[in-house]
């Protein structure tokens, strides 16, 4: 393959903004070079590629960079239009995975990681934010489908379904370091469907870590944050994840 | 052809609003504004917006959009003239780039400038002035970060009034001047004298006194 027309992606094996990357390209069936970076002690290249926020993922085509992962796969949806999409034709449509996307981003994600990171009240307090919120995604999501059942297969993954999924398609190992079940049935029939789903598609399950290795993640996120000496975690962090590392998964060149 | 029914609820202050007010200006799109007042909000923007219920929203034939981005976006898949993002599928990347990164950011930057005192303050400044020379080297040369026209990334960094008009409300010295910030410097003169963006640019006083009244008493105690 041409120089130019390669794609390579700097990521790192547990984080979630790489995964959604992974799981775009392989629906998309981009083949692409993968390279795993140690976040702790990052590389020439990443700092060179992504100045201004110095975080995976990274993607390289033609010799450019895009960064933030959203930016990189609507890049992604736009450059090969051969593969499924990622987005619907109507704009409206667009317009609601867009916005629902965004609140997976910044509402969802952002108080389930402060749940993650605090502890007692602080923590009981993001705890019912995150309710809330999942309450309004469920609400969301019977005007989204419209009355039909989404079926998802690695043929019609959208970015909706690709954010969401890297954010719940850890929620086992959510409830088991957090004690707290967000993603429940009896509350949330739609969003517990939706999920379990897109947790049962190939690409998923390929790049999915193991239970048990996001068990350590969240267990170490968690530890992080509540410990005072966070900087000696950190260097220890470094050591520790990188031993953790993506034997699990298969050969990334298609 | 139908007749389309564009409906903008909005803020006369929040630049957020005025990202798309110059959009839907920019394309000659007819539209209702409505002013919101956002300590009581109207029925219409609840229902409309029942997620956020924050403005702007806008609702073309009944339907509500939401999120000035994703906003931006359907005003330009949908009416297709006069393109505010570009063709490239790298400079569009480009653009979002800088636009979230501006939402990110900058956003939460200016918001400290203006609360925070002393040492803390010249550190939000300090750190605004890298953010803004960071935006240069996206501008470069040219004279809007849309080329020789406005777009996505000229209308979402309008926000830099905000803290233009921030700090002289507040008897600040200027965080974006032309000595540190030439080329910015330049952007933001020709971005304020555009005929169309003009259009949507709040009275200089009024703006002021709105600032003055806001944050005012926070700089007094200094």
């Amino acid at each position: 393959m041409a120089e130019e027309n390669k794609v390579k992606l700097h990521g790192m094996w547990a984080s979630p903004y790489v995964q959604r990357v992974e799981i775009a390209l392989k629906i998309k069936g981009i083949p692409y070079e993968y390279v795993e970076e140690d976040l702790v002690n990052k590389s020439q290249l990443l700092l060179q590629y992504n100045p201004v926020h110095k975080k995976v993922p990274v993607l390289i085509h033609n010799g450019k960079s895009i960064c933030e992962s959203l930016v990189i796969l609507e890049y992604i949806d736009e450059t090969w239009k051969n593969g499924p999409p990622l987005l619907p034709q109507d704009p409206y449509k667009r317009a609601k995975v867009r916005f629902w996307t965004s609140f997976v981003e910044k509402e969802l994600l952002e108080n389930v990681l402060l749940v993650v990171r605090s502890e007692g009240e602080a923590q009981e307090k993001a705890i019912k934010v995150v309710f809330e919120k999942l309450k309004l995604l469920e609400e969301g999501l019977k005007d989204l489908f419209q009355g039909e059942t989404h079926h998802i297969d690695g043929e019609n993954m959208g970015i909706l379904d690709i954010f969401l999924c890297s954010l719940f398609g850890a929620h086992k190992a959510q409830e088991e370091v957090l004690g707290v079940k967000f993603i429940d049935p009896e509350k949330f029939p739609l969003l517990s469907s939706w999920v379990t789903a897109f947790t049962e598609v190939a690409v998923v399950k390929a790049l999915q870590p193991p239970h048990e290795k996001l068990v350590v993640v969240y267990q170490f996120l968690r530890q992080k944050a509540l410990q005072p000496s966070a900087a000696e975690v950190e260097v220890k962090e470094g050591v520790y994840v990188r031993s953790l590392s993506r034997s699990h998964l298969p050969d990334t060149l298609i | 052809m139908a007749e389309e029914e564009v409906k903008l609820f909005g803020t006369w202050v929040s630049p957020f609003s005025r990202r798309i007010e110059v959009a839907l200006k920019l394309k000659g799109v007819q539209y209702e504004y409505i002013e919101e007042d956002l300590t009581n909000k109207s029925p219409a923007l609840l229902n409309y917006n029942p997620v956020n219920k924050q403005i702007p929203v806008l609702v073309h034939n009944g339907k509500p959009v939401a999120e000035s981005l994703v906003i931006m976006e359907y005003i330009d898949e949908t009416w297709k003239h006069n393109p505010i993002l570009p063709a490239d599928p790298y400079e569009r990347a480009m653009a979002r780039f800088w636009a979230k990164y501006i939402d990110e950011k900058f956003c939460a930057a200016a918001r400290k400038i203006v609360v925070a005192k002393g040492e803390e303050q010249k550190g939000e400044i300090d750190e605004i002035q890298q953010q803004m020379k960071n935006l240069e080297g996206e501008l470069k040369e040219k004279k809007f970060f849309g080329g020789e026209s406005l777009g996505f990334l000229d209308i979402a960094a309008n926000i830099i009034i905000w803290l233009v008009v921030g700090q002289e409300a507040l008897g600040m010295d200027q965080i974006l001047n032309e000595e540190k910030l030439p080329v910015l410097h330049g952007w933001l003169h020709r971005l304020l004298d555009d005929a169309v963006f003009k259009e949507c640019v709040p009275p200089k006083d009024r703006h002021l006194d709105l600032f003055k009244v806001k944050f005012g008493s926070s700089i007094a105690s200094k």
